[in-house]
């Protein structure tokens, strides 16, 4: 059996004036359109250009904010230093393994969760969407002191109800190596953050046309069947904006860790690098230069997925 | 009720929030000027001892209370930060003694006049005015001193036959600690603990973390490689591996100390004087047995070598008087209030937090409340500060990263590291 997918729509080409003139209807258009959306464009630019060419333009300086007297400008010299730092590369690699894994699962749990909501009794169905949606609304400094005081050694429940599993007794120190702090901090981070991944896989389920879900029915394909041969393929978009959005919110991870571990024992994310430097140390340009970097590999992820995975993000709304 | 009514209300009610903020920002309204103290998280005291300023000011000035985020990390950050903006609303700050040479140097204090200087340190011991003092001159006006003293069980220790009434060393107490089978708390957590624990230990060997200060970050010597530094390292890792520390060690703060102590297994542990309090209110509160606070008792802080007295941790607050206040003036006048002996004996035993006065220990009410007043005035009077420098994050950031976790430090190895980080840190050749 293969992919079933709607066969695509021939779409209408506008009707346009011959190309090089512009009539002025459309030239009115245009007009309103920057009316409508300059604003905005403007608060953009005010609120996310500014900063990111701020922090650009002081990641050159060598600059103390207890110092100001002594900033002086050495070019690249700060990148030198963060990328010849064996600490930037670890905070990375952290950085990326609980990248993978936290998205990874919640992506499963939370296509699951979608399904749950969207297959709920309808009389249950709202009750079921808002009992989904809560750790998603608890902040998430609440969430990381809640988890870790789960685990802690001395306030917590964890080791004394899991004290049948292997590896886990009341002595069990979970955050005093790397692995089981990387461990709790992912915990925390899946459960806080599936719901956010099923609301969007809920959207996308909500796209898969019925009709050919019967014909696959029809056709005495199994549920199993119609799940990869139906469903998936024809929310494709879905998932890839759903992954693209976590994937760039978990790469800045930073709450949990700052509460849980405060970066010991190795759990330093590439966030918690930058607000080292810049918020305790008060290095402004050495702080600026990690939160650069840091900045480009979003956009190397961000472009990885839009190029690399042809995520079309007009199609996720329903505009294709 | 109609929509239109429903949003009448509304109005009005955003109307009154606006008028009575842009009043209490005129501030030029008749009424005194209003003074902004802000203070570390604590148990209300200093919003009292403001309001009690704030009455004998009888009209002058009058105090308000902000407070600040609870660790003095967060607390320095976010001072920092407002006074780099030139902040005018801070007029009085509770500081941690290791931030005030960074805020003194930056220009972020207020000079403190000559004789209101010499009025505040008169009869104040000696730490404190170590810790309020930046460039040979009184930068801060000391408030409360704190220091760390070695508490113990005195069952446990008369059956390990051990005398506190002498000094006692750190090997004494494991040999005591591994005989009954009971807990020694220290702070081995990744925090600035323990670099308070550090400290006090290569300042007991004998040594310092900084050996030789200077303004340019890159001339600071360090003394971790000397053989008080390694000696410290020693002492640190024998805690660490004598079997009579929490599993958790690795994250044990003060807190997690405290807790350690009022349990079965409690005997030892080096810890600030809150852990009597919070003991007696346990028991009050019937969460502790009341015979465990009684068989508490504390003792000056364990010496690293038996020859050597021993260094204690000092701690405390001092308060700094903002440079860009508009009334620094009157922020000195309520600052000499805040601290007057009054009020640091209403401190001490309403909070736990000691005196920087020694006056204040023969107070009968202290004394009462906190019977080991006497050790903890002897403790403050040998108490060494941590290392005074304006770069003291970067060094006590290293300090945490390399001698963390302690059951891993190494004395042949640990200090060079340590010393390698923290002078390319100083130098901005390397993340922190």
């Amino acid at each position: 059996m293969t992919q079933t997918t709607l066969p695509p729509v021939e779409k209408t080409q506008p009707v346009s004036a011959p190309h090089g003139t512009i009539s002025d209807r459309s030239r009115a258009e245009r007009k309103l359109g920057w009316l409508l959306a300059g604003p905005a464009f403007l608060v953009m630019l005010a609120v996310t250009a500014y900063p990111i060419l701020q922090a650009v333009y002081e990641s050159l300086f060598s600059y103390r904010l207890t110092d100001p007297d002594n900033r002086s400008f050495n070019g690249l010299a700060n990148y030198w230093v963060v990328l010849s730092d064996s600490l930037w590369w670890t905070s990375l690699g952290v950085t990326m393994l609980i990248t993978v894994i936290t998205v990874a699962v919640e992506l499963v749990l939370g296509f699951a969760l979608a399904m749950v909501m969207a297959k709920a009794l309808k009389s249950i169905r709202p009750v079921v969407r808002a009992a989904i949606l809560i750790p998603y609304a608890v902040i998430t400094v609440v969430s990381a002191f809640a988890w870790q005081f789960a685990f802690d050694i001395n306030t917590g429940f964890v080791n004394s109800w899991f004290a049948w599993l292997p590896g886990v007794s009341g002595d069990t120190d979970w955050f005093g190596g790397q692995g089981t702090s990387l461990f709790v901090i992912c915990l925390a981070e899946i459960w806080k953050t599936t719901p956010f991944i099923s609301l969007l896989l809920l959207a996308g389920l909500a796209q898969v046309p019925e009709v050919l879900q019967e014909a696959a029915k029809v056709d005495g394909a199994t549920w199993w069947q119609r799940l990869w041969k139906v469903t998936l393929p024809n929310m494709k978009a879905a998932i890839m904006v759903a992954l693209l959005f976590r994937t760039l919110d978990a790469f800045r991870v930073f709450d949990s860790i700052f509460i849980m571990t405060n970066g010991a024992n190795n759990t330093e994310s590439v966030s918690f690098l930058a607000y080292r430097q810049t918020i305790s140390r008060l290095e402004i340009g050495l702080g600026s230069a990690v939160s650069v970097l840091l900045f480009l590999c979003v956009v190397l992820l961000a472009a990885m997925f839009i190029k690399g995975f042809k995520v079309d993000l007009a199609s996720a709304r329903g505009e294709g | 009720m109609s929509n239109r009514r429903r949003r009448g209300l509304g109005g009005g009610a955003a109307a009154l929030v606006l008028a009575s903020t842009l009043a209490a920002c005129g501030g030029d309204d008749g009424g005194p000027p209003t003074l902004t103290w802000y203070t570390n998280p604590d148990s209300g005291g200093q919003a009292e001892i403001a309001s009690r300023c704030t009455d004998a000011a009888e009209g002058r000035y009058q105090i308000n209370t902000a407070v600040l985020p609870r660790d003095a990390a967060g607390q320095r950050e976010q001072l920092v930060r407002r006074l780099a903006a030139e902040d005018a609303s801070i007029d009085i700050m509770s500081l941690d003694p290791p931030f005030i040479p960074e805020f003194a140097q930056a220009g972020f204090l207020a000079p403190v006049p000559e004789d209101l200087a010499d009025r505040v340190t008169e009869g104040v011991v000696e730490s404190a005015i170590e810790g309020s003092t930046w460039d040979d001159e009184i930068v801060a006006v000391p408030f409360w001193a704190n220091t760390q003293v070695l508490w113990f069980r005195k069952s446990v220790a008369e059956a390990a036959g051990l005398d506190m009434t002498q000094p006692v060393t750190w090997d004494q107490i494991i040999e005591a600690a591994q005989s009954q089978d009971v807990l020694i708390g220290a702070q081995g957590a990744r925090a600035e603990s323990l670099t308070v624990w550090f400290n006090a230990l290569i300042e007991s060997a004998g040594g310092s973390i900084i050996e030789e200060n200077a303004d340019d970050p890159e001339d600071v010597v360090l003394g971790l490689e000397s053989d008080a530094g390694r000696r410290a390292v020693e002492v640190m890792r024998a805690v660490a591996d004598s079997g009579q520390v929490s599993s958790a060690f690795s994250t044990e703060n003060e807190d997690a100390s405290a807790t350690g102590f009022e349990g079965d297994r409690g005997g030892f542990q080096v810890n600030y004087p809150f852990v009597y309090p919070r003991g007696v209110a346990a028991a009050e509160a019937g969460t502790l047995d009341p015979s465990v606070p009684e068989d508490y008792d504390a003792a000056v802080y364990p010496r690293v070598d038996p020859d050597t007295p021993a260094a204690p941790p000092y701690g405390g607050i001092n308060l700094g008087i903002g440079a860009y206040s508009a009334n620094v003036d009157l922020a000195f006048e309520a600052a000499e209030c805040i601290v007057s002996e009054e009020n640091q004996a209403y401190y001490f035993v309403s909070n736990g937090n000691p005196a920087s006065l020694a006056s204040v220990y023969d107070d009968p009410e202290v004394l009462e409340a906190f019977p080991q007043a006497p050790v903890i005035r002897e403790s403050l009077e040998l108490a060494a500060p941590r290392p005074q420098t304006p770069y003291y994050s970067e060094v006590s950031g290293g300090l945490q990263r390399e001698y963390h976790p302690p059951s891993s430090v190494d004395p042949q190895s640990t200090p060079e590291a340590a010393t390698s980080l923290i002078t390319a840190v100083l130098a901005g050749d390397q993340l922190l």
